[in-house]
């Protein structure tokens, strides 16, 4: 088990290494992730439209179509020289590759959503309240989207038909993880308390242990061209 | 009973689709020995070299690795083996010393910083240890593929095609690398398209054609001059 773990960080360490040193795919996520929120700004009327009833869904739109840029490159990163190839010949548990990359998507998005939530509070000027349950919230979120994300990214970038597809087998997915997402961070942006989102919050949590439980028993099957 | 092969495979099939990458491949190599695969692009040589070094699975039929089956020892044979392919499985925006401290953390292995400094030294590396891969020239990164590939002392060393794209130099230290690990004991397979080179290494070669072995030899009962007629015989033959 100790072995495990330390192939899992091995691998989270050379991708936050690598990423760190070009920054190339947090500040593509960042660009797109504020580009969208500007855009929304601009075409909602806010006159007509409260801000509080559309920003959880425009947050989660940002962090979605952002966060698919990170995972797109997450393995096609590891097809630049065979390096996948090079990993798959490691003395090292299948599973632990993918634990590794899903903890190294994870890290990106949350790096990039500690940058984002700034902007998408001061574009919507919504008031700054129920700190903790959004950041629960934004936790399970993400956690659910990279679960699955990164199955389907090693999946799109083992196949030569798939390689455009990430977004396709995506999207409908994490469906369910992106209406409780944006139904409960809409809740507590209202000012209601995590006892009155539980509902959304036990469909997060099942949703997320699903996509962890079946991309751990399938993942190996993935890397296979 | 001691098991005397290397490299066993019974029977051995692998399908892409409806096309048989490799058609029922019975191969033995016995420890120590250095075999060179010949054969034409398709011939099956790739899906050979990934199917025993645990990449890919098999279709059919069995493959054993040092007496272990490719279908259930997967971990351990992989920590027993070197792979070395055309691609070098390097991360162009870290170190070489960044990408072997990292394969080396795979592989578990303790006295990592000497045992990466001694090879780096090896393969002539150690002045540009702390510049970035994508900087190196195709050789340079193929010397840093053989210092990754010797990390964890292998006994048995796989080379998919390893002289493709090398310079002399690259070429040179590959060579003498190679020789030193045959000196050594260790057992060698490794594909190649260059007929000279691959009969100046080894001491058996297999000619491979549309998965299945055509032919099959020790080198000193190979005349070297005909070799190059004896391979277009077995490749055309078949076609």
């Amino acid at each position: 088990m100790k072995k495990y773990f330390k192939d899992v960080s091995a691998i989270v360490w050379k991708d936050t290494l690598s990423e760190f040193r070009t920054r190339e795919m947090l500040i593509s996520m960042f660009m797109l992730a504020v580009l969208i929120l500007i855009i929304f700004i601009f075409s909602i009327h806010l006159g007509k439209v409260k801000a509080i009833d559309v920003a959880p869904g425009v947050l989660w739109i940002a962090i979605i179509f952002a966060g698919t840029i990170g995972l797109n490159r997450s393995f096609l990163n590891e097809k630049e020289n065979d390096c996948i190839f090079g990993i798959m010949s490691m003395p090292i548990d299948r599973s632990a590759i993918y634990f590794g990359k899903m903890t190294g998507n994870f890290i990106f998005m949350t790096i990039m959503e500690i940058f984002i939530f700034p902007v998408f509070i001061v574009f919507f000027n919504l008031p700054i309240q129920n700190i903790p349950g959004i950041v629960l919230i934004t936790f399970l979120g993400t956690l659910g989207f990279t679960a699955c994300g990164t199955l389907l990214s090693a999946m799109s970038a083992a196949s030569a038909k798939l390689r455009y597809m990430l977004p396709v087998l995506l999207y409908p997915l994490i469906l369910p993880v992106v209406i409780a997402a944006v139904q409960s961070t809409g809740a507590l942006l209202y000012g209601k308390q995590i006892a009155d989102i539980m509902s959304w919050l036990k469909l997060l949590i099942a949703f997320d242990i699903i996509f962890i439980s079946v991309s751990f028993l399938i993942f190996e099957y993935t890397l296979e061209e | 009973m001691e098991n005397r092969w290397a490299i066993e495979t019974k029977k051995l099939k692998r399908s892409f689709g409806h096309i048989d990458a490799l058609n029922e491949i019975n191969l033995k190599v016995p420890y120590g020995s250095f075999l060179t695969i010949f054969g034409p692009n398709g011939a099956g040589k790739t899906t050979l070299i990934k199917i025993l070094s645990t990449l890919i699975k098999t279709s059919s039929g069995n493959a054993f690795v040092n007496g272990i089956d490719v279908a259930e020892g997967g971990e351990k044979i992989r920590s027993k083996i070197g792979l070395i392919s055309h691609n070098t499985f390097s991360y162009n925006n870290l170190t070489p010393y960044e990408n072997l401290k990292f394969y080396g953390k795979l592989h578990g292995l303790s006295n990592l910083e000497t045992r990466i400094e001694e090879l780096l030294n090896e393969v002539d590396l150690s002045q540009r240890r702390r510049d970035p891969v994508r900087t190196f020239s195709r050789g340079m990164q193929q010397r840093l593929a053989i210092a990754r590939a010797m990390l964890n002392n292998p006994s048995i060393i796989f080379l998919d095609e390893p002289y493709t794209g090398l310079d002399q130099h690259a070429t040179k230290i590959l060579t003498g690398i190679l020789k030193k690990l045959h000196t050594a004991k260790n057992t060698i397979i490794m594909t190649t398209h260059n007929l000279k080179q691959g009969l100046e290494v080894s001491d058996q070669v297999i000619i491979m054609a549309f998965g299945k072995i055509v032919f099959q030899k020790p080198v000193p009962e190979i005349i070297s001059e005909e070799f190059e007629q004896i391979y277009f015989d077995c490749v055309e033959k078949r076609k």
